[in-house]
């Protein structure tokens, strides 16, 4: 794992992170898919843009919702984001006018922040949704794989990834169900417990009845039956789920069966009545029964609601359950955010003392060009100066400079309030000279 | 006095255990219900140790007085919720029976005496798992209680489709029957063993049965009362909700055995 002893940045002074991207929230799909990275792409771009010398260290995060540059630019100026801008849109053959207005920005602790919060599941379009933390990782491997990472990036992709575990640990961000395919399997775990071994039958079709087969499936639902009035119809949805298929006219017969029934059959209305209903549970010996109906009219008639052991649920109590959820999930922002910020305070304590360090370094270097260009200027007007009292006066100055910056060396490893305070310190590299120092280096 | 401090230091652990417990409710992280059910395990071994010091104390088993008896009932019901959790892997009922614990040990205070009972008369081993394993059983009868009423609680919401955070967190319907089921099993086989036990006792000591005491009649009146809980939650009509209530039924019978009857009905089991 790279370290802070592996900074190349060592003496060049403000280590700030750079960020440009655009997201579901600042461009729609059609702009979006123009500026998407693959994994090949994004591994060029990162590679392109150090070689090009815009960024030192670079990640590119790209999903189907969000196509994001982070990395330290080299020159830390305002210019950054304008040359990580023209990558960009070069890189992908968009005309910069097509992204005005659409590509977001930030710098230091706000490119932290932002990367965090995506982490964390709160800039997603679904809040708290899981997938993004994976993508984030796969990124970030990647990028350290090809070695585009450094010191900064590693520690705030390491920080973003600890952050976002974090938060799907600790609030309820990411506990509940956000879709009514989910809402309903994840009801039926209520009564059931594991789902691995039951049974379900799945009454017509429908595109949220195919997601929550997709749902009881990765729960290792056992046998899957497929009901519909045209038995064709029946087995072509019985490949399609990997399930049996069963003729209408025994659906009577085989509802005692399954624990979970599915009903989304459209434009007949109700097909199950409780009479229907309370014989099946009957012949299940009186074990509970999961139904969801998705069919709109219902499928299933109202009064069956209160059957004993029959936990029924329509298309609107799965989206009440759905919203009541998305309220829940949204109650746990500021908790979420109170993590995120004690990571940033965090991650800008170590940069803070990456900067802090790099003063140091800066004014030895300076301290040394003075002490250099004064003994040459000194000496060249003392001819009675022996080569051996020269190197003795060099000696004697070069301990000088070490031993003023050895207390302020030690203080800054040992302070990290210390650190905190150097942190913007812009004034001290000013009063010193270093930023001119810094310019003629680059000159 | 060691016991007191000791059993102190126990109720502060079964309280941190609680407010482990009770966190782990709303947030999802295992270390905290880890931590909850190590702080309970360390609270039953504390607890051990209060009713050991308690019986070096008053010379004989540490239940030869309704305090002790209660001290016994809390550990054993502690013990035995440790033995469920582990068993069926599940810690979301933890915050309600460290609640029940931390409720009734503190109840326990008001009964605490400050000088040590008259030692009963011997009574021999016998006599002594008699009564462990009756409390044992009502302990256990105590938390199928919780876990019926947690089943019930759990029902109506799913009914209600009106679905708080906790709820999310709670085992599902079917694992709290059986955890019900299994609790009430442990109990049912303390009381037969310890009614059997009690039966033999009774017989050396006076050649023949007391059936007609009261707090026999109602013992094996709680023991066909679980027996047929156990048949009624398998049953077509009553499986689900209907043998939750049955069960908590039942523990009201338990309850009445354990305060009333002990304290005014029955002349061979007045023993405090």
């Amino acid at each position: 794992m790279p370290t802070l002893t592996n900074t190349k940045r060592t003496g060049s002074g403000r280590i700030d992170v750079a960020l440009i991207g655009c997201s579901h929230h600042t461009a729609p799909v059609e702009i979006r898919e123009r500026v998407t990275f693959s994994p090949e792409q994004a591994i060029a771009a990162a590679e392109e843009l150090r070689k090009r010398r815009i960024l030192d260290e670079a990640v590119v995060l790209s999903t189907c919702n969000r196509s994001e540059l982070y990395g330290v630019p080299t020159d830390q100026g305002p210019a950054a984001a304008d040359a990580m801008e023209v990558f960009l849109t070069s890189f992908h053959g968009v005309p910069r006018a097509d992204l005005n207005g659409r590509l977001y920005r930030w710098r230091g602790p706000d490119a932290v922040r932002h990367l965090f919060r995506v982490a964390s599941g709160l800039d997603s379009m679904m809040l708290g949704e899981a997938e993004i933390l994976g993508q984030l990782r796969t990124a970030y491997g990647q990028a350290l794989e090809h070695g585009s990472t450094g010191p900064v990036l590693n520690r705030m992709f390491q920080g973003a990834i600890e952050v976002g575990k974090r938060v799907r640990s600790e609030t309820e961000v990411g506990a509940r169900p956000m879709s009514v395919a989910l809402a309903g399997v994840k009801l039926a775990e209520r009564v059931f417990g594991n789902l691995k071994g039951h049974s379900a039958l799945i009454l017509g079709a429908g595109a949220v009845a195919e997601q929550v087969v997709e749902n009881l499936r990765n729960r290792g639902i056992g046998r899957l039956r497929v009901v519909n009035r045209s038995f064709d119809h029946a087995e072509e949805l019985a490949r399609k789920m990997g399930g049996e298929a069963i003729e209408w006219s025994s659906l009577e017969r085989v509802l005692g069966v399954p624990d979970i029934v599915i009903a989304s059959i459209g434009g007949t209305g109700a097909v199950l009545t409780r009479a229907l209903l309370e014989r099946a549970i009957a012949a299940r010996d009186g074990q509970p029964m999961f139904v969801v109906d998705l069919g709109v009219p219902r499928n299933i008639t109202d009064d069956a609601a209160g059957l004993y052991n029959l936990y029924l649920y329509n298309i609107d109590d799965l989206g009440e359950i759905v919203e009541q959820n998305k309220k829940a999930r949204e109650s746990e922002v500021p908790r979420a955010e109170a993590i995120i910020a004690e990571h940033i305070a965090k991650f800008e304590s170590w940069r803070a003392a990456l900067e802090a360090g790099s003063i140091v370094e800066d004014l030895r270097d300076s301290f040394h060009k003075h002490r250099e260009s004064l003994i040459r200027e000194k000496l060249a007007e003392m001819d009675d100066v022996s080569p051996e009292e020269r190197a003795r006066i060099a000696r004697i100055t070069e301990e000088l400079i070490d031993r003023v910056l050895e207390q302020p060396s030690q203080k800054l490893r040992r302070s990290r309030e210390m650190r905190g305070h150097l942190a913007g310190l812009d004034a001290l590299r000013h009063l010193f000279g270093l930023d001119s120092v810094k310019d003629e280096d680059k000159d | 006095m060691t016991h007191y401090y000791l059993g102190y230091i126990s109720l502060a652990l079964y309280t941190a255990s609680f407010l482990c417990y009770a966190r782990f409710l709303y947030v999802p992280d295992l270390w905290l219900g880890r931590m909850g059910t190590f702080l309970l395990a360390s609270g039953i071994v504390m607890h051990y140790f209060a009713l050991l010091e308690r019986s070096r104390w008053i010379h004989t088993v540490p239940y030869n007085d309704l305090y002790g008896s209660m001290s016994l009932f809390a550990w054993l019901l502690g013990v035995t919720y440790l033995g469920l959790e582990l068993f069926h892997r599940q810690r979301s009922v933890g915050a309600f029976v460290t609640l029940l614990l931390i409720v009734w040990i503190v109840l326990l205070a008001a009964l605490a005496p400050n000088e040590a009972p008259p030692p009963p008369p011997a009574r021999g081993p016998l006599f002594a798992f008699h009564v462990t394993l009756n409390t044992w059983a009502y302990a256990a009868f105590a938390l199928s209680f919780v876990l019926s009423l947690i089943y019930l609680g759990q029902d109506r919401v799913l009914r209600s489709r009106k679905l708080a955070t906790p709820f999310w967190r709670f085992p599902a319907l079917d694992v709290l029957d059986r955890m019900a089921r299994s609790s009430v099993y442990v109990g049912l086989a303390a009381l037969i063993m310890g009614v059997i036990m009690g039966f033999v006792w009774a017989h050396r000591l006076s050649g023949g049965y007391s059936w007609g005491d009261p707090k026999v009649v109602i013992t094996l009146a709680i023991l066909a009362a679980y027996v047929a809980y156990l048949r009624l939650s398998r049953s077509t009509a009553w499986r689900g909700a209907r043998a939750a209530k049955l069960c908590a039924f039942n523990f009201a019978v338990v309850l009445f055995s354990y305060t009333f009857v002990n304290l005014y009905l029955t002349r061979f089991h007045r023993f405090f």
